[in-house]
């Protein structure tokens, strides 16, 4: 891509987002809308300038969960996948649970961990695996099945041992899905927090954001609730990129994902 | 002459459903031939040289190794190279990385393998290329890289499928001169699955002909040719002659299976 087209892709996403939140300010503005309905972006900013300080430490609490429940995720994720890939027999029985496990809701079962667990932060750190350990296993277990078929004879010629096809095949090929699968729990994993913050309330003596959220919308503190959000957001964000960065740097040599589109 | 390295004996092939690849393939290779396999595609040349690798089991017969008393498939490991159709490298590793891979395998160390490894790569015209991922080299250069990985474990005998047949004639006549070339100066064995008549007389000292499926071989013939070849004898009329009964024989083979 030339320099224009670059600057192109970086400027016209900010320069939509400058025109509707211009918008934005001016209709709150101009219908005089009281700010416990919806704060102009104004406000919210310097709600968030204010109030940023106290937020920050909830927020440090829900990514604690969301960093160590993406880690189980990961570790999990990757043991099941790589024992699902050594026998038919063992997939077959498992990935159905797994799969039952992705589709029920969290919200209807957040509350049944909660009551198990007694520990807040092993409760929320529990929902939020169970969201974010599905997209790692699926996506890990068809990469680790995907070994090119010549590749597969090559090692058996050489009388490749299963621990060597693992090592030196099945994971290499497996990266780039991994890669994917992580991308989309690094997600999950902070919307599971979130999640089960909302269903267990204040529980502890330590707040996540998502409590914050609650409260703010109690209170009526609009404003306050608005700049939650979107520290909530810029965290996902950021959770994104990182994790996008990883695998470019990971796969740069020789993946065509990561490969620069001239040749 | 000395012992037969290879012997395949009445071997036949039939797929689990249940169509016939192989029927009843005798062969012998001695050492340090140069042996062409020749035949319409689907006459289960591919097929054969799976059996000699050990990658598939014969439904009847046998596969029998000079040297090891009988046919038993791990006795071969590491003594067989193979290239396949493709060069199937692993994307992910360095040129140097594919060639250790079977020495990597094989439980050698790095820096034990590495000598092995650039003066391979150096024979293959590879040497500067040892830090190259695959994608950054052509469909030629990968295929060189595959050669030499198969060379990694200096095997008794050399299998190649069709290793050429998907790049264009002037990178395929380089690497028919330069792999005779590493057959003289390595005295390598060599077993050569190939569709060219042109390139099977070119470089093989004996050519054999295959039937259309299910296989079975119908011609075995000498190549009278010099055993040092280059660019220029492909023009000459030894060669043409000798191509035109290869010919002639290969078209009794496919005509009969049409």
């Amino acid at each position: 891509m030339n320099g224009n087209g670059r600057l192109l892709r970086l400027l016209a996403p900010l320069v939509f987002g400058l025109v509707v939140l211009v918008l934005w300010e001016w209709a709150v503005r101009h219908y005089d809308v009281p700010a416990y309905i919806a704060p102009g972006p104004v406000l919210v900013l310097k709600t968030l300038w204010v109030d940023g300080p106290s937020l920050l430490g909830s927020l440090w609490v829900t990514l604690k969960i969301a960093a160590a429940a993406l880690a189980a995720a990961v570790v999990g994720g990757l043991a099941l996948a790589i024992l699902m890939s050594q026998s038919r027999w063992i997939e077959a029985s498992l990935l159905p649970y797994a799969v039952v496990l992705q589709v029920t809701p969290i919200v209807a079962i957040a509350p049944l961990i909660i009551i198990w667990v007694n520990d807040v932060f092993a409760s929320l750190l529990v929902c939020a695996w169970i969201v974010a350990f599905f997209p790692i296993v699926s996506n890990t277990t068809l990469g680790l099945n995907s070994a090119d078929r010549g590749l597969v004879d090559l090692f058996r010629l050489y009388g490749a041992s299963r621990w060597q096809t693992l090592r030196f095949l099945r994971l290499p090929t497996a990266l780039p899905y991994f890669l994917a699968g992580l991308k989309i729990s690094g997600g999950l994993a902070l919307i599971g927090a979130v999640v089960a913050e909302f269903v267990a309330g204040s529980g502890g003596t330590e707040s996540g954001l998502a409590w914050r959220i609650l409260e703010a919308g109690t209170r009526l503190q609009i404003p306050r609730m608005f700049a939650a959000l979107v520290l909530l957001s810029l965290t996902g964000i950021a959770i994104y990129f990182v994790l996008d960065r990883l695998a470019y740097l990971l796969l740069r040599h020789w993946h065509e994902s990561a490969l620069p589109t001239e040749r | 002459m000395s012992a037969p390295l290879l012997k395949l004996e009445a071997v036949r092939k039939e797929f689990a459903n249940g169509v016939a690849a192989l029927a009843g393939v005798g062969l012998t290779v001695e050492p340090g031939e140069f042996v062409a396999l020749l035949g319409p595609s689907g006459c289960g040349k591919s097929t054969l040289l799976r059996l000699v690798a050990g990658l598939a089991e014969p439904t009847a017969g046998r596969v029998v190794w000079g040297d090891v008393r009988d046919s038993g498939t791990g006795g071969r490991r590491g003594q067989i190279g193979f290239v396949f159709q493709e060069p199937t490298l692993m994307p992910w590793a360095t040129v140097f990385d594919n060639v250790y891979l079977p020495l990597r395998l094989a439980g050698i160390g790095r820096g034990d393998a590495e000598p092995r490894i650039t003066e391979l790569l150096g024979q293959l015209g590879l040497g500067e290329f040892a830090g190259a991922y695959p994608r950054q080299l052509s469909g030629g250069m990968r295929m060189r890289v595959s050669i030499a990985r198969a060379l990694a474990t200096e095997p008794d005998i050399l299998l190649l499928d069709e290793p050429f047949a998907a790049l264009d004639e002037i990178t395929r006549f380089k690497l028919n001169e330069d792999l005779l070339r590493l057959w003289r100066a390595r005295k390598l064995t060599v077993l050569f699955v190939t569709h060219s008549v042109f390139e099977s007389v070119f470089l093989s000292g004996r050519v054999v002909v295959m039937s259309a499926r299910p296989g079975r071989i119908v011609a075995d013939l000498p190549v009278p040719l010099p055993a040092v070849r280059d660019a220029r004898l492909r023009t000459t009329a030894e060669f043409g002659e000798v191509c035109r009964q290869v010919s002639d024989r290969l078209g009794i083979a496919s005509g009969a299976a049409a």
